[in-house]
């Protein structure tokens, strides 16, 4: 592993018994970094998340094979996947953390939030009810949430969405892990209440230095908080590549279509290009289309070249991976 | 942006409640009533079998047969001449301990069976909850009543029989409540903050799913003393000279045209006492069913 790195992934694959839900998945994660996972619904990025942390749902037949390999606080290197289940309990929430995107429902409608919050302080500090109860407070008045003190005894219930994801923010921070791993944190809030979320795990990240992985399928959102973003697609990563480079000389086709489907905010009236949608859906994963499995719905598609054998991914650049069999030609023809 | 801790409505302060589950509870007339009648039942018997001036053992062969309301004995009396008052009492001592006990251990194993099997579901899952199918299989008299006949009968053998054959419905409704919670969302969390699965089980899941377990408690105590009173009944039960519902029924059998009484009473505490329990579990649906809640 690299000295300078979080959580190192290397070809991760997750499989629901002879369904691959993930491929050959790999990416760094530097402190202070945040890597933004891109996909539509079904491209594998929350089973990715889910996976590194173990929390996969408990299917019979569930695998998970690879490396992710995770530096702690004090520098020991933990591989999650070979981890025991009582490892795993240790390094959750203490060195690695997660925030979920339904606010409304990850929170235990039967505890006050002020508990709550304690919890993983008396996991694993082992802090006394009352000392936790108190860092719970300051947590949640660094999450920014009003009258901390008197909120502690309120029942997710009497919270508005934005208040119930700060408090599951200041839930996943309690430890100040060195991994953050956030599944869609915004996509259930209103663009206000999403504008204030990202500028608070900026804002914490700033502080605490923790690597963020940051998994949502609006491009809007990654412009905003990514330094890099990591495409995937049927499983498999597409395109990786720092979030500039990105937005403005995407590669994969895919990522093409994926960019083009959304209005830019840097084009102004008659300048916006007319949106288009990528024709056809998401390939069934249990007959995947031979080769490129993005080549049915591609406007680069040439045959016999695209449908024989899978593209591996490719450094385009330093810092630039694609898997695409034509990205010379793609980038010439933009 | 340092200054992002951005204010957030204050109206959020202000709990959005509805009616709380006690007063939900005490509007459902029956209910309400039916736990005053429960209380003041248990009550009864408790308090006033000592302040009575008869014991429900003594014997007085010249005051058999005594109707109600007709000397000094306010219930009359049996066969015997023992006071029927004291003897209800006292029965009832009995059958509602016997409801009682019954229903806190089948509820012990019950939730026991459920949470593990919904919690860890896989085989070990599947063959509990087959098992408890298997149980639900065998009507729960005639195995109550096999099983009595080879066991020395006492108040502690009659508790276990009952809840050895009344937990099953309680592991079925917890089992399907927990494996439905495990699925969501804070379980998931409360496991990505190191939570194990003890923890899970315990203070994230079952609290989740206390309200059909009340219910089911109450109804259980409703079921624990009209099979009670059947066994008893039957003459496997609670053994005379102890009294209780049942066998107090069983003695009333063969004068039922001369005494009726002696049958009125005791049936009329079982029906009260079921039926009680019975509009309580109801009460506590309504009251505790999460829909209701302002959430």
């Amino acid at each position: 592993m690299e000295d300078g790195t979080v959580l190192d992934v290397r070809n991760f694959s997750v499989n629901f018994g002879i369904l691959p839900a993930v491929r050959d998945v790999s990416f760094t994660l530097r402190p202070g970094e945040t890597l933004a996972l891109v996909g539509e619904s079904g491209s594998g990025k929350s089973v990715t998340s889910l996976g590194i942390l173990k929390l996969t749902p408990p299917v019979p037949f569930c695998r998970i094979e690879g490396q992710a390999l995770l530096r702690t606080r004090k520098g020991a290197v933990v591989d999650l996947v070979q981890a025991s289940a009582e490892e795993m309990r240790g390094l959750r929430g203490r060195e690695a953390a997660m925030i979920f995107q339904e606010p409304m429902t990850s929170l235990n409608p039967v505890h006050p939030v002020g508990a709550q919050v304690g919890e993983a302080l008396r996991f694993h500090q082992g802090l006394s009810k009352r000392a936790a109860l108190a860092q719970a407070a300051e947590l949640l008045d660094l999450v920014g949430i009003p009258d901390a003190r008197r909120r502690l005894g309120a029942f997710p219930h009497e919270l508005s969405g934005g208040m119930r994801q700060r408090v599951m923010i200041a839930l996943a921070l309690a430890c100040e892990p060195v991994l953050l791993i956030a599944d869609e944190p915004t996509t259930a809030l209103d663009v206000t209440i999403q504008a204030q979320i990202l500028e608070l795990l900026q804002r914490l990240q700033q502080k605490t230095r923790m690597a963020v992985l940051f998994i949502t399928h609006n491009l809007g959102v990654v412009a905003e908080i990514a330094d890099r973003v990591m495409v995937m697609y049927a499983g498999r990563v597409v395109e990786q590549a720092p979030v500039r480079r990105l937005f403005h000389a995407p590669l994969m086709p895919y990522t093409r279509g994926l960019l083009r489907s959304v209005p830019r905010p840097d084009f102004s009236g008659a300048e916006q290009p007319p949106l288009e949608a990528i024709p056809g859906s998401v390939p069934d994963p249990l007959a995947p289309p031979p080769g490129c499995s993005f080549s049915p719905r591609c406007g680069h598609f040439s045959p016999g070249l695209c449908d024989s054998v899978a593209p591996p991914l490719t450094h385009a650049e330093p810092g630039h991976l694609v898997r695409c069999a034509r990205w010379a030609d793609v980038a010439g023809a933009a | 942006m340092s200054t992002s801790a951005s204010p957030v409505a204050a109206a959020q302060v202000i709990r959005p409640r509805g009616p709380s589950a006690f007063r939900r509870f005490a509007r459902h007339r029956l209910a309400a009533l039916s736990l005053v009648l429960i209380l003041s039942l248990t009550l009864a018997c408790i308090i006033v079998p000592p302040l009575l001036p008869f014991s429900d053992t003594e014997i007085d062969i010249m005051q058999r047969f005594a109707g109600p309301f007709t000397g000094p004995h306010l219930l009359g009396t049996d066969p015997l001449g023992r006071d029927t008052l004291a003897r209800l009492l006292m029965a009832g001592r009995i059958s509602l301990s016997v409801g009682f006990s019954a229903m806190a251990i089948s509820m012990v194993i019950g939730i026991a069976v459920g949470l593990y099997a919904g919690f860890y579901g896989g085989r070990i899952g599947a063959i509990l909850m087959r098992f408890v199918d298997a149980m639900l299989c065998f009507p729960s008299i005639f195995l109550l009543l096999a099983i009595s006949a080879f066991l020395q009968p006492s108040v502690g053998s009659i508790i276990m029989l009952i809840a050895a054959t009344s937990w099953m419905e309680v592991a079925r409704l917890v089992e399907a409540q927990i494996r439905a919670l495990r699925a969501r969302d804070f379980a998931v969390a409360a496991r990505a903050i190191g939570a194990n699965d003890r923890r899970v089980m315990f203070r994230e899941l079952l609290p989740n799913a206390v309200a059909p377990i009340v219910v089911a408690a109450t109804l259980n105590v409703a079921h624990a003393i009209l099979a009670e009173s059947y066994i008893s009944f039957l003459g496997y039960g609670i053994q005379p000279p102890t009294p209780s519902w049942g066998n107090m029924l069983e003695n009333a059998q063969s004068y039922l045209t001369s005494a009726p009484w002696l049958a009125i009473i005791p049936g009329a505490a079982i029906t009260l006492a079921v039926t009680g329990f019975n509009f309580i579990g109801d009460g506590l649906r309504d009251a505790l069913d999460p829909r209701q809640e302002a959430r």
